[in-house]
């Protein structure tokens, strides 16, 4: 019984010293802290151009479905995302980096967040097209039929109406994208992951720096599911 | 060609692929008549309605609206669509909207009516067919006749010169028929033109001042509702009305 004792003593102890030792000492916690809000800064700018560029994409796109206008643009739009989605976010973000910026210097943090957004816009076009193309064709002819031009039907009538269905669908990209920016460390930026990785480096703790990391992602991962289910409701209830 | 010449068709085809939808229709819509269309379902009578506001684009001819060529890619089809108020089979109201702002956001934003002038009007309207108490409902808070009148009144409140009307009662219970057909036949006696795709065979007797008899995209029959329903002259119009009455 006291060796059982004891050992969990001990073990506690251990767990303890290695927490003071992470993120006590050495104020591993701000490290983290800070990493955290660069998680959050690229991820909040990055989906914003994201969200932008997927709208745009996915309205040329649907146009071009629908009436067989913009060609051209159409055809960029296709290879956007043909390439956006055919290659690792990892080699988008390092191309972006070490290639296009390579004699530019400008702030990584940037880098990071268009290279995250024009990844993001890629998959947020297809989510939107989906959202546009399931709005049923009555709804366009009503429009139309008022007297609303192409671009104000869009506008007033269907994009409200997919936005609202494709809510959680988008909501899902941004959580895909706040994970996804955990590789921005490949560019030596300081978010989450990458604050994790220096403690780590610095203690030689082999599980606990990871393990916080794990965490906190997933706190803010359930976090947000809530909020976004709430924001569900709320946009539901008005049709009933 | 009178000055009251509402509507005009010119040799209108539409084909769709190898088959032709329209063969053909030259066809003058006069300020105040009630046009009825009737026809075997596949005879081209809704492609007919809906290329008259060019919801559907005529592969030839033309679509004069009030004398002028609308089907003329110079011309601003938008604002003239305006002027014509059309009803669908499915209603297709806004279901992200109140009753209210079905009604009176084309007003707003096309005509630049001010919203307290627009809701006044919208409300007057709505009070017309009996639903001045759902003006803050959501669509999917109504039943189907209820739906497809505000879908008038929602064309209404354009004040369109013309109300086209897509098979109003073909997605409805049959015991919602009626209220929407009160609304039609008081629009009818209030001088308003109308343009009307049905299979409401007493409706088309009662309420119209003219028919039209369609099949295979070409108009065979057109006259008056009481002589068409007492002496049809087409073989395939008596052999349709022998199967629908």
């Amino acid at each position: 019984m006291d060796t059982i004792f004891s050992v969990l003593k001990n073990t506690w102890d251990q767990i303890c010293a290695d927490f003071y030792a992470n993120f006590i000492d050495g104020d591993g916690w701000l490290l983290m802290l800070k990493g955290l809000g660069v998680t959050f800064q690229i991820t909040i700018f990055a989906l914003i151009i994201g969200i932008v560029i997927g709208f745009l994409v996915a309205i040329v796109r649907s146009t071009y479905d629908k009436t067989g206008k913009m060609r051209v643009l159409n055809a960029i739009c296709k290879l956007y995302l043909t390439v956006i989605r055919g290659t690792p976010v990892v080699v988008q973000l390092l191309i972006i980096y070490y290639v296009i910026f390579a004699s530019v210097s400008i702030d990584k943090t940037i880098v990071a967040i268009l290279s995250f957004g024009i990844n993001s816009g890629a998959y947020v076009a297809e989510i939107v097209r989906g959202g546009i193309m399931s709005i049923d064709e009555g709804q366009f002819e009503a429009g139309r039929s008022l007297g609303f031009s192409y671009a104000s039907t869009m506008w007033y009538i269907i994009t409200p109406q997919a936005f609202k269905n494709i809510l959680p669908a988008l909501a899902n990209e941004m959580i895909a994208l706040l994970k996804e920016t955990s590789v921005a460390g490949y560019i030596a930026l300081n978010d989450l992951t990458r604050a994790g990785y220096t403690i780590r480096s610095r203690t030689f703790s082999a599980y606990m720096p990871l393990l916080a990391v794990a965490a906190i992602y997933l706190i803010v991962v359930v976090i947000l599911t809530k909020l976004v289910g709430i924001l569900e409701r709320r946009l539901r209830t008005d049709e009933r | 060609m009178s000055a009251e010449c509402l509507i005009e068709t010119r040799d209108l085809v539409k084909s769709f692929g190898k088959t032709n939808a329209l063969n053909g229709i030259s066809v003058q819509i006069q300020k105040g008549e009630v046009v009825v269309v009737i026809g075997p379902s596949g005879s081209g009578k809704s492609t007919f309605l809906r290329s008259l506001t060019l919801l559907e684009e005529p592969s030839s001819g033309q679509v004069l609206f009030e004398g002028v060529d609308i089907t003329d890619p110079k011309v601003d089809v938008n604002l003239h669509r305006q002027h014509m108020g059309m009803v669908f089979q499915h209603f297709n109201l806004f279901p992200h909207m109140t009753i209210l702002q079905n009604m009176t956001l084309a007003p707003i934003k096309l005509k630049k009516m001010k919203p307290a002038e627009a809701e006044e009007k919208a409300r007057a309207l709505l009070k017309r067919v009996g639903l001045e108490d759902r003006a803050n409902s959501y669509p999917a808070q109504l039943s189907g006749g209820q739906k497809q009148r505000v879908a008038i009144v929602r064309a209404l409140a354009m004040d369109p010169e013309v109300m086209l009307f897509d098979e109003p009662t073909s997605a409805l219970d049959p015991e919602m028929v009626g209220e929407v057909l009160a609304v039609m036949k008081e629009l009818a006696a209030e001088g308003m033109s109308m343009v009307v795709v049905t299979h409401e065979m007493g409706f088309a007797r009662e309420v119209a001042t003219r028919l039209l008899f369609m099949d295979e995209g070409r108009i065979l029959e057109d006259t008056d509702p009481r002589e068409f329903f007492a002496h049809p002259n087409h073989p395939r119009a008596q052999d349709f009305l022998s199967k629908v009455l």
